[in-house]
């Protein structure tokens, strides 16, 4: 099935739960938020919670910046 | 000099705080980060990049153990944004502070003020600790205190753009006006204006190109520790009146030939 990450397509097996993907993702889920269908998801959900099909997932994590001008 | 400076219960070690932006690489952002003194340091929140794992985290050399992280919402043009952007922040972080920015225009970077305050009321009822990014409007920076921000943080002048204190008398006109702390954010360029700020009465300055922005940042780092502890030590100190005549500081008796 299909899902939308970071706003790209991406195929992921059925059952994948947000655990699942963040570690196939080599993403360390403590420095990451997840927001799913707009809805941010607690960390303590990741491993119960099932993607589904056309699932849209924005994975977020923090960069350097000071302000608007200066995001790298 | 036991002069703390408390927001929010929250202890802070230093009343520089700096961004960590425009630097060349996280080895130097480290660096000055450390030259600075400052213990809070502001990110911003973006996408991960998921095809690319690879790429180095900001947080393997700015420990947030050691720092306090205050993530901000750049680059947020309505309030909307700006509240899930500061949700997601609290969700990937480790506190609930946030610098709250709602931008107005790209050119200028000023702040739209109307959808600012719009924000700042939802976040504080959420729990968040509220850092609001204003002009230097003493009548908003009361109303983002009426609404219940933990501090304002008026710009000196727009964001990047090194021109100083622009108008010492808004700035001044706001520490009267309200009673939260108030943060000068952005607009420093160089040491003497770090200084100016804190010799003005506020209670902290954030700055980002200042430092980054110094052919060499590191020494910029260090320059601005200074300027605030000095600043900071005249405010408290308080200057001498000014006076437009001289005033002898060397008595006249028993001088030669007199």
């Amino acid at each position: 099935m299909q899902i939308i990450i970071n706003g790209e397509k991406r195929t992921i097996n059925d059952d994948t739960t947000i655990a699942g993907l963040l570690k196939e993702l080599k993403i360390d889920s403590q420095r990451v938020a997840v927001e799913l269908n707009m809805s941010i998801i607690d960390k303590a959900d990741y491993s119960r919670t099932i993607l589904k099909d056309s699932d849209k997932l924005e994975i977020v994590s923090f960069i350097g910046g000071g302000a608007s001008w200066t995001i790298n | 000099m036991d002069d703390k400076l408390i927001i929010a219960g929250i202890e802070f070690k230093s009343r520089l705080w700096v961004g960590t932006g425009k630097y060349k690489n996280f080895e130097e952002t480290k660096k000055a980060v450390e030259a600075s003194g400052a213990d809070v340091v502001t990110v911003a929140v973006r996408r991960v990049n998921i095809t690319d794992r690879n790429k180095e985290n900001l947080l393997d050399y700015i420990d947030p153990k050691k720092y306090k992280i205050l993530p901000n919402t750049a680059g947020c043009y309505t309030a909307e944004d700006a509240i899930r952007t500061a949700r997601l922040a609290r969700t990937a972080g480790v506190s609930d502070m946030v610098k709250l920015e709602v931008i107005g225009d790209e050119k200028t970077l000023f702040p739209d003020n109307e959808a600012l305050l719009e924000a700042a009321k939802v976040l504080v009822k959420e729990g968040f600790i509220v850092f609001p990014y204003t002009n230097d409007d003493p009548i908003m920076a009361r109303k983002l205190q009426d609404i219940g921000c933990a501090a304002v943080m008026p710009l000196a002048a727009p964001i990047g753009s090194g021109l100083g204190i622009r108008n010492p008398y808004n700035i001044k006109i706001i520490l009267e006006t309200v009673k939260i702390p108030v943060v000068v954010d952005a607009g420093v360029g160089t040491a003497s204006d770090a200084a100016i700020a804190m010799e003005l009465g506020c209670d902290a300055v954030l700055m980002n190109t200042g430092i980054a922005g110094a052919k060499d940042p590191i020494k910029m780092a260090e320059a601005m520790k200074y300027a605030i502890l000095a600043g900071r030590l005249a405010y408290k100190a308080g200057r001498m009146p000014m006076k437009l005549y001289a005033s002898a500081s060397s008595p006249l008796e028993g001088k030669i030939g007199g």
